[in-house]
C-alpha cells in the first residue's frame, strides 16, 4: 500500500474519533429531552430527527458512503423507495373510513 | 475453482464482489426491520392506549447499551483501519474489543429481559411487549451473528492476512458494514423502545 493511501486512512482516523464525539453527545440530548415529556407529536419529530442525525453519521461515515460507487447509491435509492412507501403503509388504515 | 473480485474491484462495477453483496443483503434488512418498525406505527396508532417507553424500560441500561453499540462500531471501524495501515497487532485488539462490547450489549439485554420476565412481562402481556421483545429479540440475534463472524476473523480466519492480505481486509470491511448496520437499527430502535 502507498504511503499517500495510509496518509488517508490516518486522516480517517480523526474523523471516526470526531463522529464518535458527536453520536455520544446525541445520545446524551436525545435521552435528555425525553426528560422534558414533551407531547407525543413534538416527542417523535424530535426523537426521530435526532435518529436521523446519529444515522447519517454511521452510514456516511462509518460505512463510508460519503465516497461510495454509483451502484451502491443506486441499490440504497431503490431501498429507500420501497421503505418510505412501507412506512407509510399504516397510512391506508385510513382509506377504509375514505372508502366508505 | 477461484472465487472471481475477492481483492480486486470488479472494472463494470468499481466493487469486490463482496461489498455489493453485502450492500444487497442490507437491502434486505432495511426491508425485514422496515416492515416490522411500519408494523409498530400501526400498532400503536391503532391502540386506544399505549405505555411511554420511559415508564416501562429501564432508561440507564438502554442509554448504556446505546453507547456501548456506538462504541463497539468505532472499534469495528478501528480494526478495519489498522489493517489498511498494515497493523495486524492493533486490528487483533480493536476487533478483540468490538466482540467484548457486543458481549457486554447481550448481557446487559440479558439483565434487562430477566426484570422484565420477574416483573410478569412477556410476549403476551400486551401489544407494546410484544413489539418490543420482536424488535429488540431479532435485533440481538443479528448482535449474536455479528458475534459469531467477527470472532471467526479475530481467531482462526485471521491466518488470511498472511496468505491473502487484501481479501482479509475486505472481508472485515464487509463484516464491518454488517455491524455498522445492526449499530444503525439500534439507534431507531432505542428512541422508539424506551424514550417515546
Amino acid at each position: 500500500m502507498d504511503s499517500a493511501h495510509v496518509e488517508e486512512v490516518k486522516k480517517s482516523v480523526r474523523t471516526y474519533i470526531i463522529v464518535f464525539v458527536a453520536l455520544m453527545a446525541l445520545t446524551v440530548i436525545t435521552v435528555a429531552i425525553s426528560t422534558l415529556h414533551l407531547n407525543v407529536a413534538a416527542a417523535v419529530t424530535v426523537a426521530l430527527i435526532v435518529a436521523a442525525i446519529k444515522g447519517s453519521l454511521v452510514a456516511g461515515f462509518f460505512m463510508h458512503l460519503i465516497s461510495e460507487r454509483k451502484l451502491i447509491y443506486a441499490t440504497l435509492i431503490l431501498t429507500a423507495v420501497f421503505f418510505i412507501f412501507l412506512m407509510f403503509l399504516p397510512v391506508s388504515t385510513y382509506l377504509d373510513s375514505v372508502v366508505k | 475453482m477461484n472465487i472471481p473480485y475477492t481483492a480486486t474491484a470488479r472494472p463494470d462495477t468499481g466493487l469486490y464482489n463482496a461489498k455489493l453483496g453485502i450492500w444487497l443483503f442490507l437491502a434486505s434488512e432495511v426491508m425485514l426491520f422496515g416492515a416490522l418498525f411500519s408494523s409498530y406505527v400501526l400498532l400503536r396508532v391503532g391502540a386506544p392506549s399505549w405505555p411511554h417507553g420511559y415508564e416501562m424500560m429501564n432508561i440507564p441500561l438502554g442509554t448504556a447499551n446505546t453507547i456501548i453499540l456506538i462504541g463497539s462500531s468505532v472499534t469495528m471501524v478501528m480494526s478495519w483501519a489498522s489493517l489498511m495501515m498494515k497493523q495486524f497487532s492493533k486490528y487483533k485488539l480493536y476487533m478483540g474489543l468490538t466482540i467484548l462490547l457486543a458481549v457486554l450489549f447481550l448481557v446487559n439485554k440479558y439483565f434487562e429481559y430477566s426484570a422484565e420476565f420477574h416483573h410478569g412481562r412477556f410476549p403476551s402481556t400486551s401489544t407494546y411487549f410484544a413489539i418490543y421483545y420482536t424488535l429488540t429479540g431479532l435485533h440481538g440475534l443479528h448482535i449474536l451473528g455479528g458475534i459469531i463472524v467477527n470472532s471467526y476473523l479475530w481467531g482462526p480466519g485471521a491466518k488470511m492476512w498472511k496468505t491473502d492480505p487484501q481479501r482479509f481486509t475486505n472481508r472485515v470491511e464487509v463484516a464491518g458494514l454488517y455491524w455498522h448496520f445492526v449499530d444503525l437499527v439500534w439507534i431507531f430502535l432505542f428512541p422508539t423502545l424506551y424514550l417515546l
